[in-house]
């Protein structure tokens, strides 16, 4: 009863209204994304933001006295704010911006890998995006420490048993994805955090793929680290977060050294700045972060329980039709996944159905999605990956299945 | 036929078409009629390996003409292999390496080739002119 009154009030028409680029057209065909994995598009509101930003309130942060730059500053701090609130951390200095979800891994796998000495074990999981994985190897490599990987099944689900021989006294991290953006697995995280702990070992969760499908609570998961990027959140390019819990946050050394980042400087000795500017160097991208501010307000706006029955609806539907066409494999087929659809036919290189698809007028992912040796375990040389946001329709996915028709008989 | 007469061959081959699909629906019977190459051939120095799919190319010069063959794993690939072949085999080394291929922008293709679509077409072209530079 309560489901369907959500049902009602989630109205996909509306929505897509705030997204002017749904109105366009490729190659004399509608537009249809389905390659929201790789990035979302953005509301109106976010579009007007950027250029407001610009024509109204342009300046640097923390450092004039004057008007724009008071007015600039006390925006993006508003917008530390709103992420901090939305994401529920406990305090907004454990809101660090960086450039996404590479730079905020890379900044973890640097600072935090500062305080690891050889001998020490990180493990990260047989789905992690490549940049969830080269700044570990990169971190290992300098301070001698060890990586390992906890494998999956043929689903796409992790070996939970495998993870749990793993785990010992000289585990220091687990850096792992909530959601796959290869298979759409939802991992089980909360399971992994309280394991980990058990062995004093911090966690990092890649949420690139997470935080635009479901709520994510800092405090509840008790992750250590968090990081996305504000691109696959219907925000700007070029900014994301670090959430990271203000203890550990303290002890980790700087990364990079510029402006903004220090307290004081001499040529002798520079003493650094609080958190969380100690991790910001240098002039930041200050439209980016109030415009993924914007953002996030926007999402919050939404109800976030009938986007997931929504997007879950069409990923079950893509995925029954698709499973009608002969020679198909699902890549994914774990218990809890989110709206990402992986598949490969028989004799079929998915860059040829990629393709013919996009002279369609449908955008969706094809190749290895940044996760090789995933791809190395499923034995295959890439998937054709439909990822669906809230703003797409069954009548979107119908397009999609008859194009995958028209393309297959081409092919064949 | 010259290069240039090759060329204008397939533009006005192309011409007939305006729908894009029927243009790939051709692309696709050309790959499919590309002559398959020997797998001994398919050595991972013939490898030219991109991010979307793989391209075998190996050159052999017959009296001064330069003889390309060519495979992929994808057959979109194939069929843009077989009209770069098409254009550019018979011919010699030299005109081979200056060659700009300019058809395929002509009739649309050229997205294909830019070194962002990683499917291994442009450093096949690279490949090709390298190969015929070094025969000279
Ligand atoms: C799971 C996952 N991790 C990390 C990233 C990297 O994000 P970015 O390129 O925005 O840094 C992505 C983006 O594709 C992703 O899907």
């Amino acid at each position: 009863m309560i489901k369907d009154q959500i049902q009602l009030t989630f109205d996909v028409q509306k929505i897509r209204d705030d997204f002017p680029i749904l109105r366009r057209s490729v190659y004399g065909k509608d537009l249809i994304y389905f390659d929201n994995g790789a990035t979302s598009q953005k509301p109106q509101v976010v579009i007007d933001a950027i250029n407001e930003y610009y024509t109204e309130n342009n300046s640097n942060i923390h450092r004039g006295v004057h008007y724009l730059s008071q007015l600039a500053t006390t925006q993006y701090e508003e917008a530390r704010k709103i992420i901090q609130n939305y994401i529920n951390a406990l305090l907004s200095e454990e809101v660090i911006f960086t450039k996404g979800t590479s730079d905020a891994i890379n900044l973890v796998a640097f600072s935090f890998g500062e305080t690891l000495s050889a001998g020490d074990e990180i493990i990260i999981s047989a789905m992690e995006h490549h940049s969830n994985i080269v700044p570990w190897q990169m971190m290992c490599e300098r301070k001698g420490c060890i990586l390992r990987v906890i494998p999956i099944d043929q689903e796409g689900d992790l070996i939970m048993s495998e993870f749990d021989s793993m785990l010992s006294s000289k585990t220091k991290l687990v850096a792992v994805t909530h959601i796959s953006n290869s298979l759409g697995t939802i991992n089980p995280v909360e399971e992994i955090i309280e394991k980990s702990h058990k062995f004093g070992a911090k966690v990092l969760l890649d949420g690139a793929q997470s935080i635009q499908h479901m709520h994510v609570d800092m405090q509840k998961l008790d992750c250590d680290f968090y990081a996305f990027s504000g691109h696959k959140v219907f925000g700007p390019t070029g900014v994301g977060v670090l959430y990271g819990k203000k203890e550990i946050l303290d002890q980790m050394p700087p990364y990079q050294g510029g402006g903004d980042m220090i307290a004081k400087v001499t040529f002798e000795k520079t003493t650094y700045n609080e958190l969380p500017h100690k991790f910001e160097a240098g002039t930041p991208n200050i439209s980016g972060g109030i415009c993924l501010g914007t953002a996030i307000q926007y999402l919050s706006k939404l109800d976030i329980q009938s986007i997931q029955s929504h997007e879950q609806e069409l990923a079950s539907y893509a995925e029954a039709k698709l499973n009608e066409f002969e020679g198909m494999r699902i890549i994914g087929t774990a218990k809890k996944k989110t709206s990402v659809v992986s598949f490969i036919v028989d004799g079929i290189h998915p860059f040829d159905l990629g393709t013919l698809l996009d002279k369609q007028g449908i955008a969706v992912r094809t190749g290895h999605h940044c996760t090789q040796p995933l791809m190395d375990f499923f034995e295959i040389p890439g998937t054709i990956r439909a990822s669906f946001a809230f703003y797409n329709t069954k009548e979107e996915i119908d397009i999609f299945i008859s194009a995958v028709e028209r393309s297959l008989t081409m092919l064949r | 036929m010259t290069l240039a007469e090759k060329e204008q061959e397939i533009i006005d081959e192309f011409a007939i078409y305006d729908d894009w699909m029927d243009k790939y629906e051709y692309i696709i019977e050309l790959g499919k009629d590309l002559p398959k190459i020997s797998d001994d051939k398919k050595t991972d120095d013939r490898l030219i390996e991109g991010c979307q799919s793989r391209v075998w190319l190996a050159l052999d010069i017959e009296d001064g003409k330069v003889k390309f063959s060519a495979d992929s794993d994808a057959i979109i690939t194939k069929g843009i292999i077989g009209l770069l072949i098409r254009v550019l085999n018979n011919e010699t080394a030299k005109s081979v390496a200056t060659a700009e291929l300019n058809f395929i922008k002509e009739i649309g293709l050229h997205e294909h080739l830019s070194p962002t679509r990683s499917n291994g077409l442009a450093s096949m072209v690279n490949k090709m002119k390298m190969s015929a530079l070094k025969s000279l």
